[in-house]
């Protein structure tokens, strides 16, 4: 899979409650939940965000709660793709099942500035900075993760039999 | 792929002991949860698993999103309707139309698919403070919920982990979910705790030295002779907090008086899993509990840990003794202890909230209820309410509040510009009597 997008760019500890705060958890409607993405942390994110950027951030990405609605209004507002130094956990495995790329690499998120074009190629692990014309290598997913997003996320795999 | 397989060829490098011509690899307490529950032999960090769950729990508002996910299962009932749990604790008694919509779309599908173990309002109390006392959870079992603070149910001796939405349907659909299986730090536990100083202050005394992320990906697994002066709802406290470092889970060694809780609350025989002696662990931290002191988390996070030494003249506005941390009876006897006879300071609101409806009925038992009230505090239904800034106790922009929750992010407890202290009761009680964050053995004069 590719991503190419331009950057939006966090620090460390972006905790779920910031990405999208506790008082809009009484919906979970995909597009009221982007319309508030980022809403305590960046109030320009939501008016500034284009279809296909990709943000960066550091350490410790989606810290906190476990509400899934901080990866659906994420990848709902349009963001392509995630890099960051590293994930909280249940946020790393809420983005694989609903489908959202994300990718760990601590040298592309220090690298990396805000604004710059990016092109990721997640099968081949490349990240190409196309502003600056830096390269950065990163893991390729597992096979057993890299399935459950081809099929569109957990449900469908389930749906379909695969994982049973 | 089954469970029974791990789900990608194992590498390897995996430490082999050879005993007595079989081979045998040693695993920490949590890797052997995982391992029975995927039918495998052994395990070791980083493989990926696929495990079957004995309890998989939502709340009023992980589940509708959880729901939405089940129906692309296209089958009409769950993988067991003894073994799903939707407990309405967020926003209950419904804050507003949206949450009361949440909660009957639960009701409805709980309805539908015969859910055994429903809890709405009246049977309710907060998630993780309800399903021990109601006896689900024992010893050995592999939980998952969706909500962070599903770690809690570790000081049972369970692995149990919170996941998102997604992973609950999944759960739902074929009892079963994916795992990573997790390396782990052990915390040896020595000596007795202190007065006025609790599990709330072991564990923020932890995530202080660790950081937000010293336990990323990892198990903590806590051990030692300190153990047997820690009581449940201590130990409760911690593991709830593990996430708060971190890591995937929080888990105590099984001794008597995780069996005795076990047993005095019906839960399903435990079966009880110890680490290998030569378990391997990433980092080994010695905590001697006789030196812990009350700590507070300063904002805006929950490892920004200080001692009173560290603590300034802070006024605060408002105290939140409650939550899935620390709303148990233990927690509010503390509370009352210190609050009996004393008036809380003038323009300090202090919201207790009991967790369970029996811990409520407790209190009110002990004269609790009455020494809260008279003190000038209000005494709310169970609910997580002001802990995640929902309802019941939201700040204003530059307000502060000394809570015992989890969580003092940017806007957690309301306005992006207030601040949340996060202590033990007995902190939180001290404070609201002084109006400012105060050490509650200054306050008790020990």
């Amino acid at each position: 899979m590719k991503y190419t997008g331009n950057i939006i760019k966090y620090g460390d500890n972006v905790d779920t409650d910031v990405i999208i705060p506790a008082r809009y958890l009484n919906t979970s409607d995909h597009a009221e939940l982007a319309s508030h993405c980022m809403e305590d942390l960046d109030k320009t994110f939501v008016s500034r965000v284009q279809q296909g950027d990709i943000i960066t951030a550091g350490w410790n990405f989606g810290c906190g709660s476990s509400r899934e609605h901080a990866p659906i209004a994420i990848k709902a507002s349009g963001i392509s793709l995630v890099i960051a130094k590293s994930f909280a956990r249940i946020f790393y495995r809420n983005a694989i099942n609903i489908g959202l790329a994300i990718v760990e690499c601590p040298e592309a998120a220090d690298g990396i500035s805000e604004g710059d074009k990016v092109e990721a190629d997640l099968d081949s692990g490349m990240i190409r900075d196309l502003t600056t014309g830096k390269e950065y290598r990163t893991a390729p997913f597992p096979e057993f993760v890299q399935r459950i997003i081809e099929n569109g996320g957990l449900m469908e795999a389930v749906a379909k039999g695969i994982i049973k | 792929m089954q469970s029974g397989r791990f789900l990608h060829f194992p590498r390897l490098d995996r430490q082999i002991i050879l005993f007595k011509g079989m081979i045998f690899m040693a695993m920490t307490m949590t890797q052997k949860i995982l391992a029975a529950h995927a039918g495998l032999g052994s395990v070791k960090a980083g493989d990926l698993i696929l495990a079957g769950l004995d309890l998989v729990l939502g709340n009023d508002i992980t589940s509708p999103v959880a729901i939405r996910e089940f129906a692309k299962f296209g089958k009409d009932s769950v993988f067991d309707k003894n073994k799903v749990t939707m407990v309405m604790d967020h926003f209950v008694p419904n804050k507003d139309i949206k949450a009361a919509e949440q909660c009957r779309m639960c009701r409805d599908f709980c309805d539908d698919k015969d859910i055994t173990h429903f809890f709405d309002v009246g049977e309710m109390g907060i998630e993780h403070a309800l399903l021990p006392e109601k006896g689900l959870v024992t010893a050995g079992d592999l939980v998952i919920g969706a909500d962070s603070h599903t770690c809690t149910y570790g000081a049972l001796g369970a692995f149990s982990t919170g996941v998102g939405s997604t992973d609950m349907a999944c759960g739902m659909a074929i009892g079963k979910a994916w795992f990573k299986v997790p390396s782990a730090m052990k915390i040896v536990l020595t000596g007795r705790l202190g007065r006025y100083v609790s599990g709330k202050d072991v564990i923020l005394h932890i995530i202080g030295k660790i950081g937000v992320d010293g336990a990323l990906y990892k198990s903590m697994e806590f051990t030692g002779e300190g153990l047997s002066s820690l009581s449940m709802a201590d130990r409760l406290c911690i593991a709830n907090m593990a996430v708060e470092a971190g890591a995937k889970n929080g888990i105590f060694e099984v001794d008597d008086i995780t069996l005795s809780y076990i047993r005095e609350h019906g839960a399903a025989q435990p079966v009880i899993y110890s680490a290998d002696p030569d378990a391997v662990y990433d980092e080994v931290i010695n905590i001697d509990l006789s030196e812990i002191e009350p700590t507070v988390a300063f904002p805006h996070l929950p490892g920004n840990a200080r001692t009173f030494s560290e603590i300034g003249d802070i006024k605060i506005d408002q105290v939140v003794i409650g939550s899935c941390t620390n709303g148990r009876l233990e927690d509010l006897r503390i509370a009352a202890e210190i609050l009996k006879g004393r008036k809380i300071a003038k323009n300090v609101r202090t919201i207790i909230i009991p967790a369970t409806q029996r811990i409520y009925l407790e209190a009110m038992e002990e004269g609790l209820l009455r020494i809260f009230i008279e003190a000038g505090a209000v005494v709310s239904t169970p609910t997580c309410g002001p802990c995640l800034g929902g309802y019941m106790g939201i700040l204003a922009a530059g307000e502060k509040a000394v809570a015992t929750t989890n969580r003092n992010f940017v806007g957690r407890m309301g306005h992006v510009d207030s601040e949340v202290y996060l202590a033990s009761p007995a902190t939180a009680a001290a404070s609201a009597v002084t109006g400012r964050i105060s050490d509650p053995r200054e306050v008790m004069g020990v």
